[in-house]
């Protein structure tokens, strides 16, 4: 046959190319407005040292919770239950560490495993047994929050011993005060180097993908395009560097929220484990006959949710220094509200974890910027109910558009 | 009679990337049947979206005039509410709901949001005489066949007081009989004065009907032939469509057939839902290496039922009997085990059943063997995009990229797409179910190439189909199938049209 093989090829304009990607643009967009809007009317407490270390300290956990149910919504599912396994998690590792004494380098992988065995459990009755996800882990927030009660007797527990803090208070330590040119402004000169090098890095990894994709012949974005958004995140990444170096340098939770973005973005991105979610979500059927083991592919979504909640649990008791039976209320709507703002679909299928990231940020700096303004938590509540609309409308918006 | 009813001018139509549409024209009569045939992914049915209004005026360039007037649709209801009925590719049926409210869906026959249940079924009644389906109102849509399912859609039109009716490949899953009626249907409203559009890739029923055709090609209109001016062949109407001669409908092969390849036998499974209901009985059958064979019989024989349920026990429960591969007994329990066994189903149902249709092409056609295009667990990006770009230029697959998504696609392109993903399992043997169904001539020429090839390469290809020229045309043996049992075996020699229908009609006798 002679037919052409495609059908006549427009080169895709600029415009063409913002238009396809405005979800992400649009996304990385609102967070830059919305620090510049809560930076000015709180009379610049925003990006002062402390409250960006506060903002980090208070959303690492909604963060590394949002990575887990990126992968679950995009599987097609939801998960209603991470508030109270937060809870129930941080409460076992108070009665480890505090009533019986355990050291905490035991304590720690234990509750990681408790976790995965409270989300296997969930899994099991999703995957295998068909029930959905919604109803599952509905009565999972209700059985959870009340063990907890049961094995805290109602009680908070604390304090922890100060290693096990550490997890969630504790810093970097600057091991290259030696070095440091600027001993007046900059009290932790490691937190700099690190984000210079990460920045550069980051940017030597974009050229050569880059690269890799001319000699293959894959198309790149713009190059304006590309050189933009490096750009920006590099600036804010070193204006951030550059005040967490003045003040105590890289939260230790900030690193391991890091390393987890990274490690996540890689599955999601390059995997087949995460390949196969994708396809799982976006047509079940399509995936099983494909070969892909569907079921087990759900039940280990759900145990991966299980760990990083118990995570989480962890984080939030230490920096509380206490586990209550109350801790995590209402986290679960955090987490899957970020999840949507960084354009998950709710059918499934669709979604990435640098915008469930974004999202996540966005839901904090409001979060911190609307409690450093005095607004009440009824407003608080009011506002970020908006913009998940906000944000969702945006989506269909620019669907039915295109 | 001379009253044209329709003139669409110099519709241009653009998606990110493709042009779909480029200054296409079409001139319709009243009370003609007119056909658009084309290509897969010539444009034909953008076309009648642009008409309906699923694409408002303003996305689109050019004029549509209508009963000698400009109009610009920007809903769908806007185009109905002048008699311009759509029945698209994909049915939009609810299928849990009955036949009455299928057809009254948005309409209701209703006082002050109370459904007048009496007048409804009455009107249904009716409308169902119209288009001679004789079922009662209340049938549940999943509950009747995808013929009868097609003349709903047609009473659901009527119940609109339709003017100009849209058919976008109307009898493209139904056998002949349905068709035939569907197509005296047609004829009969044209008696009536009502104009239609089809879309077929069934050049046959085209010439049985239509009083015009026009072709698209490319996006752009070829020509308007007039039937009634000339006898027009399906060899003319093809050429208008792939722009030159085409010699032969299916390839010349030589066919070299080897030892056992599959072997499958005392096959029985129970119905997937009505548990206690045995659905195949003793089914046997084999494929040798480098054979083609083929599954002739009706809709609902259970051919598909076979297929799946040896696929990885994918349909049906209580499946019993033996399955081997070079004469040794495989273990088909799942579909994984299934596609290592060097088995893989193209299912009949690519929309539901074969794509992830968010997903674009590249990931569709590796789904299936992503260990090939990685190493412990990490995808390589560039041999992922080479596999993809590979069977997209080999099977032909007309898109703006290996990026486009699926969805996007046209049918017969979504089609290739499913196969370029089993091709790449690279399979043993090869079952395909239905594979040209919407298919155009000349992509269903190029799926006989593919499969000729992978015969000469010694694989085995079990062939479902309900076109019998198609399974006359490519195999070397035909098994039919009727009511869950394999009731003939015919040899190339034995094989045509009469010696399968006849082998029907008396296992039919037998039951
Ligand atoms: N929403 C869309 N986005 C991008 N491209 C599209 C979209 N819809 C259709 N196309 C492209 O427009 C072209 C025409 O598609 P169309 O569905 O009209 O073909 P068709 O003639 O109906 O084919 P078939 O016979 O296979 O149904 C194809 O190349 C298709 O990929
Ligand atoms: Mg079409």
């Amino acid at each position: 046959m002679v037919t052409e093989t495609s059908t006549q090829k427009t080169t895709p304009s600029i415009g063409d190319y913002l238009r396809n990607n405005i979800r992400e643009y649009g996304l990385l967009v609102a967070l830059v407005v919305i620090m510049l809007f809560f930076q000015v009317v709180t009379g610049g407490v925003l990006f002062k040292p402390v409250n960006i270390t506060n903002l980090i300290l208070q959303n690492s956990f909604i963060v590394i919770m949002a990575l887990g149910m990126l992968l679950i919504i995009v599987a097609g599912h939801i998960d209603l239950s991470v508030g109270s396994i937060v809870a129930l998690t941080g409460g076992l590792s108070a009665i480890m560490l505090v009533k019986m004494g355990i050291h905490y380098s035991l304590v720690v992988p234990l509750c990681l495993i408790l976790g995965g065995v409270i989300g296997a459990a969930q899994g099991y009755w999703i995957a295998y047994q068909k029930i959905p996800a919604f109803i599952v882990t509905l009565a999972g927030m209700l059985v959870f929050r009340g063990v907890t009660y049961v094995v805290l007797q109602n009680r908070p527990i604390g304090p922890f011993p100060k290693e096990f803090q550490v997890l969630s208070t504790g810093f970097v330590p600057d091991i290259l005060w030696f070095a440091n040119p600027l001993p007046g402004t900059i009290t932790n000169l490691f937190a700099l180097v690190a984000v210079l090098v990460l920045v550069g890095l980051a940017i030597y990894a974009g050229l050569k993908d880059r690269a890799s994709n001319e000699k293959h012949g894959t198309e790149n974005e713009p190059f304006a395009f590309f050189a933009l958004q490096m750009g920006i995140i590099a600036v804010v990444a070193i204006f951030l560097g550059f005040q967490l170096s003045t003040y105590r340098g890289l939260p230790n939770v900030l690193v391991v929220m890091a390393v987890l973005i990274a490690l996540y973005t890689f599955i999601t991105t390059r995997s087949t484990i995460g390949r196969r979610v994708y396809a799982m979500g976006g047509n079940e059927k399509a995936a099983k006959l494909s070969g892909i083991n569907t079921e087990r592919l759900t039940f280990y979504t759900f145990v991966n949710m299980g760990v990083l909640a118990a995570l989480a649990g962890m984080i939030i008791a230490a920096r509380l220094n206490s586990a209550t039976p109350k801790a995590g209320v209402g986290f679960e709507l955090d987490v899957i509200a970020a999840c949507f703002i960084g354009g998950a679909s709710a059918s499934g299928g669709v979604g990435k974890i640098t915008g469930a990231v974004i999202g996540a940020f966005i839901m904090g700096v409001m979060n911190n910027g609307m409690s450093i303004m005095g607004l009440g938590i009824d407003y608080q509540q009011l506002v970020k109910g908006l913009v998940l609309l906000a944000a969702v409308f945006f989506d269909v918006y620019n669907k039915n558009k295109g | 009679m001379d009253n044209i009813i329709l003139e669409m001018r110099g519709i241009t139509k653009t998606f990110p990337g493709v042009k779909a549409l480029d200054n296409v024209n079409l001139k319709v009569r009243e009370g003609e049947i007119h056909a658009l045939v084309g290509e897969n992914g010539a444009g034909k049915s953008t076309l009648m979206k642009v008409l309906s209004g699923v694409y408002p005026a303003g996305s689109y360039d050019g004029e549509i005039h209508y009963d000698n007037q400009v109009r610009n649709f920007s809903t769908i209801s806007d185009s109905e509410h002048l008699g311009i009925i759509i029945i698209h590719q994909e049915l939009a049926l609810v299928p849990l709901l009955s036949i009455a409210e299928n057809i009254f869906l948005g309409n209701e026959l209703a006082t002050n949001g109370v459904i007048d249940w009496k007048q409804t079924f009455a009107r249904t009644k009716e409308l169902l005489d119209k288009v001679g389906l004789n079922e009662p109102p209340t049938a549940r849509i999943t509950d009747i066949g995808i013929g009868k399912q097609q003349l709903v859609e047609i009473a659901k039109a009527l119940s609109k007081k339709v003017r100009l009716l849209i058919l976008d490949e109307p009898t493209a899953s139904l056998n002949e009989t349905d068709s035939d009626a569907l197509l005296k249907l047609l004829m009969e409203f044209r008696k009536q004065g009502m104009t239609s559009i089809i879309i077929s890739h069934k050049l046959n029923e085209i010439k049985k009907v239509a009083d015009k055709i026009t072709i698209i090609r490319d996006g752009g209109t070829v020509e308007t032939l007039d039937c009634h001016n000339e006898d027009i062949s399906e060899d003319r109407i093809i050429k208008g469509m792939v722009g030159r001669d085409m010699e032969d409908r299916y390839p010349p092969r030589e066919p070299k057939i080897g030892g056992m390849l599959l072997e499958v036998k005392n096959w029985n499974v129970f119905h997937q839902h009505h548990r206690d209901r045995q659905f195949l009985h003793d089914i046997n059958f084999n494929v040798r290496a480098g054979e083609v064979v083929g599954i002739a019989g009706l809709m609902g024989a259970g051919r598909t039922e076979t297929a799946m349920s040896i696929f990885g026990k994918s349909w049906g429960h209580k499946i019993t009997g033996e399955v081997s591969m070079h004469g040794k007994p495989v273990d088909v329990s799942t579909i994984p085990r299934a596609i290592d066994a060097g088995l893989a189903y193209v299912t009949e149902d690519r929309k539901h059943l074969g794509l992830v249709l968010n997903n674009n092409i590249m990931h569709n056609t590796t789904l299936s063997n992503l260990e090939a295009v990685s190493s412990a667990g990490v995808i390589d990006n560039h041999k992922e995009r080479t596999v993809a770009t590979d069977y997209r230029s080999k099977l032909r697959i007309r898109s703006h990229s290996i990026y486009q998504e699926a969805v996007n696609l046209s049918g017969g392109n979504q089609q290739k797409v499913v196969l370029s993903k089993w091709l790449f399992t690279n399979p043993e043997v090869l079952i395909l179910d239905e594979p040209t169904r919407g298919i155009d001539v000349g992509a269903k020429y190029e799926i006989y190439s593919i499969i000729n090839q992978l015969a000469a390469e010694g694989k085995g290809i079990l062939m479902i189909s309900s076109e019998m020229p198609e399974l006359l045309g490519t195999c070397d043996r035909i098994y039919v199938m009727n009511e869950g049992r394999i009731v003939a075996e015919l040899s190339k020699a034995e094989a045509s049209q009469e010696s399968i229908m006849r082998a029907i009609m008396r296992s039919g006798e037998k039951h």
